[in-house]
Order: structure tokens, then C-alpha cells, then sequence
């Protein structure tokens, strides 16, 4: 906008008007050391130098040791093989070979240096040359230059390390503790990242921190809601705190792209993937797990990223994230990798494969854990024309035993969704119709606790429906299915245990013609959203599956996200940047009532601070449960007071605004009386205002239209 | 309350004015003429034929016997209302954005754009009583402001003009010397271009609507910010009830920009809001394209709305909207 560019010369003549000095030369002022005014600067080396701790400058240099000792007629052969081998993995720098001399004897010392283009090159020529077998008596030994420094630097006496004194930490789930059982969450919109409470009672946010540029790309809290994640160019790093945000620990891991936790939330792990110098090769992978706690790696994984892709989308820098999927439940035990034809299993105890192999099973495409046991399901598909059928299997871990197997027929693909405690797995198979030409779906129903593991086999009524979405209810019994092919589809609720019948699963309702395509059960089960995202313009339904009655609809024009807030009290909807208009979020009650809504340009993402698993015991929840109204009555009763304080300093702001308003008003009706008398000179001395020659005048208009003469019966 | 959908311009509408009596509304479009219809039912009445550009603008006089429209061509227009015969025409060199009439009528404030090496200005013009004696002359021209000056009208008693436009600042001038009185504050003023700029009934207090999704209410003697008004989409125009402390924002997505998929996706609602509390009340749907021009008929019981859909909405309100309490 050119207004806001102000010329030299007008703020010279402003500064003359003004009197003030302007003769001073900006580039001799210096600020002191460490301070910025809260200016940021744009010169980008300010911000890297957390990444100039973590190298020397010398990354990219290795040292081939264990080579031949050639005479000097002999040193450009020498020379020329080496340098064959080592280009083929990455690109030498010019002048990037070096190979001493003995000054006397002119013969070579047995060793050279190789300085590549990137870091990432030179530790690919170290792993991949270290040991090569030039001849038998030459090996190679290669090594980073920078170890070389490193562990030169190992003082050759041993000395006890210090002991830290130890400082109790901040009580990191303090937020836990709030007085009026709030959530928090974490919005980021445009350059901002923001903690907010959700004060629903007073139908607003308070902020908790607030951060500009606080991550480089996206923020993740921890499952259990401890840290929250962001996400630099120089690696991951964690927040947290009892009162605010303080940085708790930093992950190094340049160009770190994607992170995920463990559900326990020990452990981290980072992934980044680099262009190959060489463009026909694949992008190099580099994964890292850190113990979130010390920020330490535990274990690295580096290779090319078809190593990694095995069954995802694959492709140049696909991978199927998470990579590593954990298992175990909450201990964190055990993390497994889908391979070809194999599934490698970790230990988190000793960080490496289980019994130091990986689990092989032929063509395996997909496998899922249990959230709760060490418990893997795997699926294969058909083989051979339909020879060898499609299977899904569950395998016990770390036995490696196989618990229950089923064959599937005529299977084209194949989805495994796991209910929230691990007590039922439901398998979505799409099956071949006779002629081939289309598919239909059914689902095989897992009940993983019960004796033996029956399995059920469901078919909706109509076979040939096309499945949208399905949900299982949280810690519950019940899921939801979305099927139809019209663009009104039908929505299925069933029970894999009804009051009569505990063995069967049964149908419980279905729901004509809904306008929806996504399912949102509460956390808590009970409660469930339908909601029409994209096509259908973010209409939104708050359903009971108890009562199978609905409680709202309502709409958020334009929805593309749907949260329900870890206690299933509150559902927050939101439009983010992916529309250009209505950014921002609704927050609504579990019963479908608005509470409050902000818009923000600009909006990126909106998380729920997760909580942890409460402590009590399933007894006492269900006494709580039984006994609501007396642990309810101090809740109700603070909410009353907080609606009435809230209509006072409602009415009492309106009233204000009045008020003021009056005040306005008064004062200007003042001057326009005073000024009535010039108004009337220009215009001529014509009566100015106008309420004075407005005349009321009634006038009454007859009209005749037509008449008539008509002879009427005289009657007596 | 249904809408009488008048439809008789084949391109967006630009401007929409009440005579004073509030029983005529002259319409102003891309297209090349301006029309005059019947405020009560929305009957044309006829148009006024001469100009070779869009018309941005337009103003009657308190007696309603002459018509001033400016246009793209270059010139502004004095008309004869009643028989559509051209009276006078000033020439430019530049399109003319914005007129209005002085109380009075003796005197009109004029903005022409910035057009090729031409600065944008302001121009104040007397206007005679008898039309033999009307000339180009220019009484006072102002510049200064970067960029398009959209609206410019009198301050009280015509001592002051108070203009807006896409640097985002309202300035008030002296009228006679061209001296800049006051300027709107940076921090609490618009953030981009000002669209419109309409004055209370007694000229005491006006709105501005800014395509930075929101609309503020002034004091037109102190320049001083009383109401901002939120909204969610860029303001193209704006009007107070006379009636009621109601204010009536309009506008919607850019129409280069508008999504394809839902109409209430571009918000082209003109919404209601309370004067006084900045809350919303209420909006009126209708249009299928951004609303370019708002006006509120003088008695405050109807209002029209022009859309880049190239219709005008009239809009009589129901019983029930005097009564709106909140």
C-alpha cells in the first residue's frame, strides 16, 4: 500500500517542523550484547547457531585408513581407484581427495581424506565402505574426521564423573489441577502459537502462553498431554511446565520433518528425509529415537526410503508415517516396522529386534497392534489368482506365537480398526463380487478377550452398500458405521453385546439419509458427532447412541476439523487455512449447544491438550457414576454463580455503552442546534431542519368507479 | 419481509442514493446509465442517457430537481431529474469516484483517480443557480492522499471535507484553504483500503467500511473513534439507520476470488448490527455476488441493496423489525 511507504525527504521535513536532529548515523548505533528490542532480525546465521554446536565444520570429511603403501609411480593409480570407489556415493569436492606423502620416502602413509559435498554423504561412505575389501590384506577402516577429534579428546585418566546436585523438576502436569477443571488447547493461526484455557462457563478463552514464531512448521502435544512438541529446522523440542511454557529438552536432528511419541510418551521419535545427490537414487531417511526425558539417541535408523516405504504410499519421499508403530499399550514395550516380507519388532529395553529376528511372514502388507496388549494383527493378501487365500492373523508378542488365524476368500482389500481397550478388532474386508467386476463389503468381528477368539462375520443388510466411515464407540461396546452410495448415505449403529444377547452382535438402529461422511465418538463413549465435512459443508450432528435419539444439529459452514475435548464434555469444529474464508473455531457442548466462536485468519491447527488415564478404579468411576447428583451439586452450584456475575457485568456493560452513547448523542444534537442558524443561511434562508415543514396532512380521496342501478324486489 | 428485485442494470451496481423525500432511488452501475426508480415499489421511472463509462457515483439535490453522477469517462454530470436532459458536464482527466452536494447545494466536493501521470484529488466546484452561469472552474483542489480517493463529502456547515480511500486513512480538510485538519490515528484506524464512508442523518457522526472485514463509527467534528464493528468478510458498503441504532454493513469476498461451491461461502449477506452494543442482530440474504452499494431510505422503514450480481433489493421491513430488542 503505498501510504505506508513514508519518503526520506518527508520525514526530514517532518523532523524540521518538529525540531528534532536528525543527523545521526543509524550504522553507528550498537546495541548491547544479547539484546534486540524485540526486534527479530532477518539475517538468518543469527539462528544457527544451535546447529554449528552440534559440528565442527568438518562433517563432511572422513578418513580412509588400511590402504595400500605405494611407491610415488604408483600413487596416481592409487589414487585413481580410490576415487572411483568413493564417487559412487556421493559427489567428491573438487580438490576433495587427499592422500600424504612420507617427505623422504615419497611412498604413501597408508591413509587419505576425502571431504564430500554433504555430511549426509560422507557418513553414507562411511557405513557403506567401512570394512570393503580392497585385497586380503587390505580392509578399509573409514571413520569421520570429526570422531577422530572426538575421541582424541578422551582424557587418558579416568575421572569419576560429577555428581549433579539433585533439582526437584516443575510439576509438569500442574494444568491437571485447575480449580475449575478447565482443558487447555493450542491453536496456531498466522505467525502465532497459542495455549488457551477453554472457559466454557464464561464462553471464552484465557491465555495461558503465547508464543510468535514459537515452531517451524506444526506443533504435536504428547499423548498423555505433557510436553508439547514443536518442530525446527535444527530438530524437535519439547515445552512444558507448571505455570507456563519453559523448554523442557531439545532433539537434535537437522531438517527434521515429521515426529511422532510413543503412547507412554518415553520416547521420540524423529524422521527427515534428504534429496540424493545422485537423482536417480531414492531420498535418504533418517530416523531417530530419542528417551524424551534425557535426549538421548537411543537408536538411529538410516537408509534409503525404500527401505521405509514397504507398503505405504511409497514413491520419492513417501513413507507411511508413523514408520514405526508401538505397541504394548502404555509401557512403551515394543515399536515394529513393516518390512518386505517381514515385520521387525523392537524392544524398547535393549533397542534392537526381538530375539534378534524379524518376524517373517510372506507378502504381509499391513499390520496393526492392539492399544492396549502385546497383541499384532497382520493381513496378506490373495496369491496366486486366488489360490493361496487372503489371511489375517493375530500374533502374540514377544512369544511370536500366532493366537488366531483366519482365511479370507476372494479379499481385495483389507482394513483393521482396533476398539480403544483392545477388547474387540474389526476387520473390513472388500470381497470380489461372483463376476469380478465389482466389490462389496463385510466386516469380521475379533473378540480378543474371550476364550479361543470367536469370530463373528457381519454383513450389512444391503451387501452391496459402499462403507464411509467406521468408528468403534471409545471403551465401549458399540460402533457406527457410514454406508450408502447415494450422496444421502445411511448411518448403522450396532452392539457386539446386547442386555439378552452377550455372544451376538446386533443391530441397534440406522439412520435414513444423512448428510454426513465422518464419525466423531466422545472420548467417553455415549455420545457421537456425524458430520458432513467438505461436501458436505461442515453440517454437524450430536447424536445419543443410549437414548439413539438426536440432540442438535447445527452447522459450521465450512468445517474441515472435529475434536472432541479428552474429557468428551466439549467439541471443538474448525475451518483451517485450507479455505481462504471463515478461518477460525466453534467450541459447542457435547449436546450440541454453541458456546463461543473465534475467528482467526489464517488458522493452522487446533489441539486438545490430551489428559492422562484417570487414577480411579473402575468401581469407584461407576459409583461417581451412579451418585452424579451429589458430586454434581458443587459444580451446578458454581456455575450459577458464574451466569449470574456474568448477566450482571452483562447488563452492566450495556448499560455503560448507553450510557456513553447518550452522552454522544446529546452533544452533538447541542451543536447542531447551535449550528442550525448558519445551516439556514446557506441554504438560502430556506427553513433548514427537517421536522419543521413536515405537515401531517390527511387527505381524503373518493373515487367513483362505477355505478350501478339495479330494481330490487319490494317485498312486505 | 420479501425483497422487490429490481433489475435493470446489465452490469454490477456501484452506488444507491434516496432523494431526501425518500420517494425516489437513483442506482448507479457499471453499465452506462443511471437509473431513477420509485423508492415505494421499485417501478422505474426512467434513466439518464450520456455518459460512456461506468457511473461510480451519484447525488441529488435537497429539492431533488438535479441529479450529479460521476463517471469513468472522465466527466460529471449535472442532470435534470425530472426530464433526464443533460444540464452541465465537467471534464477530467481522470475517472471521477465520488460526488456530493453541499448543504445548501451551491457548492459539490469531487474526487477524481490517480490516471496515468494524474495524482488523485479532490476538487470542490460551485454550482450555480442558473445554468447560463455554470462553469468548469475549480474552486479549491486538494491532493495529497496516495492512491484512489473513494469517498469525500462535507463536513458541518461546510467548513470541512472529510475523505477516504485506499491508503486506509480518513483525513479531514479545511474547505476553503485545502488545509489538512486532522488525520484518522494509524493504530486504531483501518488496516487497508476504505471502501465507503456514509454520514449520520445531522452529519454529526459517520461510518466507514474497510476491506480489513471491518467497519468504525467517527465523530466527524473530532475525527475521534466511538464503534468498531467486526465482521468476516471485506466491507464494500455501509449504512446507518435513521431510524433505528441500527448499522447495515455489506460486502463478501472479492468477486475475482469467490468460491464456487456454496453461495454463503462469499458471505454476501448484508448484515445488521446494534449501533450501540457492536453486536450483530441479524442479516438479509439475497444476493448471489458481493454487495457493492448500501442506502437506507430516509424515513428508515425500507432499504435497498446493490450487488455485483447487477441487481437492486428492496427491501420494506416487517412490523416485527421495529420491535427488535436485544
Amino acid at each position: 500500500m503505498a501510504a505506508e511507504v513514508v519518503l526520506m525527504n518527508e520525514v526530514e521535513s517532518k523532523a524540521a517542523q518538529l525540531g528534532i536532529d536528525l543527523s545521526v548515523d543509524l550504522n553507528s548505533i550498537q546495541l548491547p550484547p544479547g539484546e534486540n528490542f524485540g526486534i527479530v532480525s532477518d539475517d538468518e546465521d543469527v539462528y544457527l547457531d544451535d546447529q554449528l554446536e552440534f559440528d565442527s565444520g568438518f562433517g563432511n570429511v572422513i578418513v580412509v585408513d588400511n590402504l595400500p603403501v605405494v611407491p610415488r609411480e604408483k600413487f596416481e593409480k592409487l589414487e585413481g581407484v580410490i576415487r572411483k570407489i568413493y564417487s559412487q556415493i556421493g559427489v567428491i569436492k573438487e580438490d576433495g581427495l587427499w592422500m600424504p606423502t612420507d617427505p623422504e620416502t615419497k611412498k604413501t602413509l597408508g591413509y587419505c581424506f576425502i571431504e564430500y559435498n554433504t555430511p549426509q554423504e560422507a557418513e553414507l561412505a562411511k557405513e557403506k565402505t567401512n570394512g570393503y575389501k580392497l585385497d586380503r590384506s587390505h580392509i578399509f577402516a573409514v571413520n569421520m574426521f570429526d570422531d577422530f577429534d572426538k575421541y582424541m579428546r578422551v582424557p587418558d585418566e579416568w575421572a569419576p564423573p560429577e555428581i549433579k546436585p539433585y533439582t526437584p523438576g516443575e510439576n509438569l502436569q500442574k494444568w491437571l489441577t485447575d480449580e475449575k477443571a478447565r482443558d487447555q488447547f493450542v491453536i496456531r493461526a498466522g505467525t502465532d502459537t497459542e495455549v488457551l484455557w477453554n472457559d466454557a462457563r464464561q464462553s471464552k478463552t484465557e491465555l495461558v502462553y503465547k508464543r510468535t514464531y514459537w515452531t517451524e512448521s506444526f506443533v504435536q502435544w504428547s499423548p498423555l498431554g505433557t510436553y508439547l512438541a514443536t518442530v525446527h529446522r535444527q530438530g524437535a523440542a519439547v515445552w512444558g511446565g507448571a505455570t507456563t511454557f519453559n523448554r523442557l529438552m531439545r532433539y537434535a536432528h537437522p531438517q527434521v520433518k515429521l515426529i511422532d511419541f510413543s503412547p507412554g510418551e518415553k520416547f521420540l521419535v524423529t524422521y527427515s528425509s534428504h534429496e540424493p545427490s545422485n537423482p536417480r537414487d531414492a531420498n535418504r531417511v533418517v530416523i531417530n529415537i530419542f528417551d524424551v526425558r534425557t535426549g538421548k539417541v537411543m537408536r538411529d535408523f538410516k537408509g534409503s526410503a525404500d527401505e521405509f516405504s514397504v507398503g505405504g504410499a511409497g514413491g520419492v519421499a513417501g513413507v507411511s508415517w508413523p514408520v514405526f508403530r508401538w505397541g504394548g499399550g502404555k509401557a512403551d514395550k515394543y515399536f515394529a516396522k513393516l518390512g518386505k516380507n517381514m515385520i521387525s519388532v523392537y524392544e524398547t529395553d535393549i533397542f534392537s529386534l526381538i530375539d534378534k529376528k524379524s518376524l517373517k511372514v510372506e507378502n504381509v502388507v499391513d499390520f496393526s497392534w492392539s492399544p492396549t496388549d502385546p497383541i499384532l494383527a497382520l493381513f496378506v493378501p490373495e496369491l496366486g489368482g486366488g489360490n493361496q487365500p487372503a489371511r489375517v492373523s493375530l500374533v502374540q508378542i514377544p512369544s511370536k506365537a500366532e493366537l488366531r488365524q483366519k482365511n479370507l476368500f476372494s479379499v481385495s482389500d483389507c482394513k483393521m480398526y482396533w476398539q480403544s481397550n483392545g477388547d474387540y478388532l474389526a476387520v473390513k474386508a472388500d470381497r470380489y463380487t461372483k463376476t469380478k467386476k465389482s466389490t462389496y463389503t463385510g466386516f469380521e468381528l475379533f473378540r480378543i478377550k474371550e476364550r479361543d477368539i470367536p469370530i463373528e462375520v457381519l454383513e450389512l443388510d444391503n451387501k452391496s452398500d459402499k462403507i464411509i466411515a467406521f468408528a468403534w464407540e471409545p471403551k465401549g461396546h458399540r460402533f457406527a458405521v457410514i454406508h450408502g452410495d447415494n450422496p444421502r448415505p445411511d448411518i448403522s449403529f450396532y452392539s457386539m453385546r446386547t442386555a439378552h444377547n452377550t455372544g451376538r452382535v446386533s443391530k441397534l438402529s440406522t439412520l435414513k439419509g444423512k448428510q454426513a461422511n465422518a464419525l466423531f465418538w466422545s472420548p467417553g463413549g455415549r455420545f457421537i458427532v456425524l458430520a458432513g465435512l467438505k461436501g458436505f459443508n461442515g453440517q454437524l450432528e450430536f447424536f445419543s447412541v443410549d437414548e439413539l435419539e438426536t440432540m442438535a444439529t447445527a452447522e459450521h459452514f465450512m468445517a474441515t476439523e472435529i475434536e472432541w475435548d479428552p474429557t468428551g464434555r466439549f467439541v471443538a469444529t474448525a475451518v483451517t487455512s485450507v479455505h481462504e474464508m471463515e478461518n477460525g473455531f466453534n467450541i459447542w457442548s457435547f449436546n450440541g449447544k454453541l458456546l463461543y466462536r473465534i475467528l482467526k485468519d489464517h488458522f493452522f491447527q487446533f489441539l486438545w491438550r490430551p489428559r492422562p488415564p484417570s487414577f480411579l478404579t473402575p468401581e469407584k468411576e461407576e459409583e461417581i457414576a451412579r451418585n452424579l447428583k451429589k458430586y454434581s451439586k458443587k459444580y451446578e452450584a458454581e456455575d450459577q454463580d458464574v451466569s449470574m456475575l456474568l448477566s450482571e457485568q452483562d447488563r452492566e456493560k450495556r448499560r455503560k455503552l448507553k450510557e456513553e452513547w447518550d452522552k454522544w448523542v446529546s452533544e452533538w444534537k447541542q451543536t447542531h442546534e447551535e449550528e442550525n442558524l448558519e445551516r439556514q443561511k446557506l441554504r438560502g434562508g430556506e427553513a433548514s431542519d427537517e421536522e419543521e415543514e413536515y405537515e401531517a396532512k390527511e387527505v381524503e380521496v373518493e373515487e367513483l368507479l362505477d355505478v350501478s342501478e339495479e330494481v330490487l324486489p319490494f317485498e312486505e | 419481509m420479501r425483497p422487490i428485485l429490481m433489475k435493470g442494470h446489465e452490469r454490477p451496481l456501484t452506488f444507491l442514493k434516496y432523494n431526501r423525500d425518500g420517494d425516489l432511488l437513483f442506482s448507479c452501475a457499471k453499465d452506462h446509465t443511471p437509473t431513477v426508480w420509485f423508492a415505494d415499489n421499485g417501478e422505474r421511472l426512467g434513466t439518464y442517457r450520456g455518459h460512456n463509462g461506468a457511473v461510480w457515483t451519484c447525488d441529488v439535490s435537497r429539492d431533488s430537481t438535479r441529479l450529479l453522477t460521476g463517471s469513468a469517462d472522465q466527466t460529471v454530470k449535472l442532470w435534470n431529474v425530472q426530464t433526464g436532459t443533460q444540464l452541465y458536464t465537467f471534464n477530467f482527466g481522470s475517472p471521477a469516484r465520488s460526488v456530493e452536494f453541499a448543504i445548501g447545494d451551491k457548492l459539490a466536493v469531487i474526487t477524481t483517480d490517480p490516471f496515468m501521470d494524474l495524482t488523485s484529488a479532490i476538487h470542490v466546484k460551485r454550482i450555480a443557480k442558473d445554468q447560463t452561469e455554470q462553469t468548469e472552474e475549480s474552486l479549491l483542489v486538494i491532493k495529497g492522499p496516495q492512491g484512489r480517493i473513494n469517498r469525500a463529502v462535507w463536513g458541518p456547515l461546510n467548513r470541512t471535507i472529510i475523505s477516504a480511500g485506499e491508503d486506509a486513512v480518513i483525513r479531514i480538510w479545511d474547505s476553503e484553504t485545502g488545509k489538512l485538519l486532522r488525520e484518522s490515528d494509524k493504530e486504531s484506524g483501518h488496516k487497508k483500503t476504505i471502501t465507503s464512508l456514509t454520514k449520520a442523518a445531522d452529519g454529526s457522526h459517520f461510518l466507514s467500511g474497510s476491506l480489513d472485514k471491518s467497519a468504525k463509527l467517527w465523530d466527524t467534528r473530532t475525527l475521534t473513534l466511538i464503534k468498531t464493528y467486526g465482521t468476516e468478510r471485506p466491507v464494500n458498503a455501509v449504512a446507518m439507520s435513521p431510524l433505528l441504532d441500527h448499522v447495515v454493513l455489506g460486502g463478501g469476498q472479492d468477486a475475482s476470488a469467490v468460491t464456487t461451491t456454496d453461495h454463503r461461502a462469499g458471505k454476501f449477506e448484508a448484515k445488521f448490527y446494534d449501533k450501540i452494543l457492536q453486536e450483530e442482530i441479524g442479516g438479509v440474504k439475497g444476493h448471489f455476488g458481493p454487495i457493492n452499494a448500501l442506502a437506507f431510505n430516509p424515513d428508515g422503514k425500507s432499504f435497498s441493496s446493490g450487488g455485483e450480481d447487477g441487481y437492486v433489493r428492496l427491501h420494506h421491513f416487517d412490523p416485527d423489525y421495529f420491535n427488535i430488542k436485544i
